[in-house]
């Protein structure tokens, strides 16, 4: 399947600012999902609200972009009731994390058969750059003119705890091991999670000394830490990402039942 | 598998269920919530083990959005709650009526604002299920005053749902939702479903034509849908600044709903012709019925559909008499709307019998109120 026939060129151009880490998010998803040679009529893509909800909107098969926070939630009742279908979430961290952060734990607990593609650019980008649950602490924003007070959230760690069967965090930095995860989530039973940090030059960047998105890869690149290499003190402090390092990798790859196969209603997509 | 005809007794929140079961209900999610929670335990017990799936959910607003994901899934969806989860519930409903899904509510209505009285009957949320959410929309909503009618009512709830592709409301309360009662399931149940994009058949919502109400694009079938809340043209292109398209969608989702208001209204009049007409709607009519059964003095005109608001049977009952008194257990919600449309239509007083607290208006103080009218 060529690029256009996975994405509707005629909805283009698209939302994204020029530099937006969606484009690299957008081409390793496309790789993955044609490598394993899925079919688009056989999948449905599910997005709430923000940059990274709007994808579903630019794939050539269902979509159905919802309201804010909720995109776990609408998938759950599409899965349950079309079984059959494979249910893909975009998402972002204000849509996952915060106002959808309830939907977003027990859709982990669950652990019903979807996958969820979370797109962290630490930044409400669509509504012009305020303060995230994932914004670093000290960072400037439009809502933290004095930087940010509060300490972000951690959105690999809380899936895990929450009882998701696949968590994976990449940066935009690392395309080939992102593509990999995505890859192995989309073959996963039970709820499969993956986080990319990525950039948003406008929006965040710029009001953080870093405008040109490049600068904010080569971070990206600089506070990478592997999982297994990172050391076990990371999971005692909360300032797990930005300020200090952003630790990637597989975070969990279990196979706990998934909702489906304990309602006995087996039929993966 | 759907009650056998017959006869049963039953309590109010028993017969929904019931219902929803015959009207082919395959999605239920729900949360725990006085007066309602026997809807969703009864669908889990009988929603488990067959094609159909029940579901608790973490908070009512991810009720409303799995319904509104599994309607697009293809399943008959549905979900019961009361105040406060409806409160909650309210962009989603939005949504629904945006993206065109169909799906049932059931609000079995307890004393508000806020926690209120959860355990007694109030009217409360009459208007909330009109206006409720942001912008403009219409819905349509039944008012049962007995378990027949919650049986009844259900079915009809699933029906124009799915024929107008709109949320649809049973509004109910603690009153009728918890009262015992004869509940007789017939034969032949009129079932609709929606009409299918690429699917031919000869079911009562292919009667609507495809401009007014489109054609349902069900997942997974190769339609490569995009539904959105969002302003979108009739191909479900995004076009958010567009004031045309915003304008061509939302009149639309309104007009199909009020042309249509001939097939939607239901009532029951008692005693028509009389002087003096009360005008109610569920357990709020409870005590009207029994004057005008006793009293020919006294006539009735109980709206089994409050919206969209029944102008033509009002108005016709209206035109007929000299004074109407209109019963309800809020402050006088659908009073403005009746009071309009009377006054219009020739009728020379119309008062309002208003009760909160939790219990219906007896039959003696719709008599007290009637005198104070000089009617009896």
């Amino acid at each position: 399947m060529e690029l256009f026939d996975f994405y509707r060129k005629d909805r283009w151009p698209h939302v994204f600012c020029p530099g937006c880490g969606n484009g690299t998010v957008m081409n390793c998803f496309y790789r993955a999902f044609n490598d394993l040679g899925l079919s688009l009529d056989r999948t449905a893509f599910v997005g709430g609200i923000g940059c990274s909800s709007r994808i579903p909107l630019y794939i050539n098969s269902d979509a159905l972009h919802t309201t804010h926070g909720r995109a776990i939630a609408f998938a759950t009742g599409l899965k349950l009731a079309s079984p059959e279908l494979k249910v893909v979430v975009f998402t972002g961290d204000g849509d996952l994390g915060a106002i959808g952060g309830n939907h977003f734990i027990n859709g982990c607990r669950r652990n019903l058969d979807m996958t969820v593609i979370c797109i962290n650019n630490n930044i409400y980008g669509m509504t012009g750059g305020q303060a995230s649950i994932t914004t670093p602490h000290d960072f400037m924003s439009t809502t933290t003119p004095s930087g940010n007070k509060e300490y972000p959230f951690d959105l690999a760690e809380i899936a895990v705890a929450a009882g998701a069967n696949y968590v994976a965090r990449w940066t935009t930095r690392q395309v080939h091991e992102l593509t990999k995860s995505i890859k192995t989530a989309l073959q996963k039973k039970g709820f499969a999670f993956v986080e990319i940090v990525s950039q948003c030059p406008i929006n965040f960047g710029r009001r953080n000394k870093m405008a040109d998105p490049t600068q904010l890869l080569d971070w990206f690149k600089e506070s990478s830490v592997r999982r297994d290499k990172a050391r076990a003190a990371a999971v005692d402090h909360v300032d797990l990402n930005l300020a200090g390092q952003i630790t990637v990798g597989e975070f969990v790859d279990r196979n706990r039942e998934s909702y489906q196969e304990l309602i006995g209603v087996v039929k993966h997509g | 598998m759907r009650a056998q005809p017959g006869e049963y007794f039953l309590q109010g929140n028993e017969a929904c269920v019931e219902g929803a079961i015959v009207a082919g209900v395959r999605f239920f999610a729900g949360y725990p919530i006085t007066p309602s929670t026997e809807i969703a335990e009864g669908l889990a017990r009988r929603l488990t083990g067959t094609d159909g799936i029940f579901l608790q959910m973490e908070d009512e607003i991810a009720c409303i959005s799995a319904v509104i994901g599994a309607s697009w899934g293809g399943a008959k969806s549905m979900t019961a709650t009361s105040g406060p989860g409806f409160s909650l519930m309210q962009e989603a409903i939005g949504y629904a009526a945006m993206s065109e899904t169909p799906i049932v509510i059931v609000n079995v209505m307890r004393g508000g604002p806020s926690t209120g009285q959860p355990t007694r009957a109030s009217q409360g949320d009459v208007m909330q299920t009109k206006w409720g959410s942001h912008g403009d929309y219409q819905v349509i909503a039944f008012a049962p005053a007995s378990v027949q009618e919650m049986f009844d009512l259900t079915v009809e709830a699933f029906n124009y749902a799915e024929k107008y592709r709109v949320p649809a409301f049973l509004l109910s309360d603690a009153e009728v939702g918890h009262m015992r009662g004869p509940l007789t399931i017939p034969d032949k149940i009129r079932i609709v479903n929606r009409k299918e994009k690429g699917v031919k058949r000869s079911d009562e919502a292919y009667d609507i034509s495809d401009e007014l109400v489109h054609p349902f694009p069900v997942f997974g079938r190769g339609n490569k849908t995009m539904i959105t809340g969002m302003t979108h043209a009739e191909d479900s292109r995004i076009e958010p600044e567009d004031p045309g398209i915003h304008q061509e969608l939302v009149k639309r989702l309104s007009e199909k709903v009020l042309v249509n208001r001939k097939d939607i209204n239901k009532w029951d009049v008692m005693c028509p012709g009389s002087k003096t007409m009360v005008v109610s709607y569920g357990a709020a009519s409870l005590g009207a019925m029994e004057v005008a059964a006793q009293d020919d003095r006294i006539g009735l005109l109980r709206l089994k559909t409050i919206w969209p608001f029944p102008e033509e049977p009002v108005a016709e009952i209206a035109s007929q008499c000299d004074r109407m008194l209109v019963c309800e257990m809020n402050l006088g919600q659908l009073y403005g709307d009746i009071k309009r449309v009377a006054l219009e239509a020739g009728c020379r007083k119309v008062e309002l019998l208003s009760k909160i607290g939790g219990d219906p208006p007896t039959p003696n103080e719709v008599r007290h109120k009637l005198r104070e009218m000089g009617a009896i």
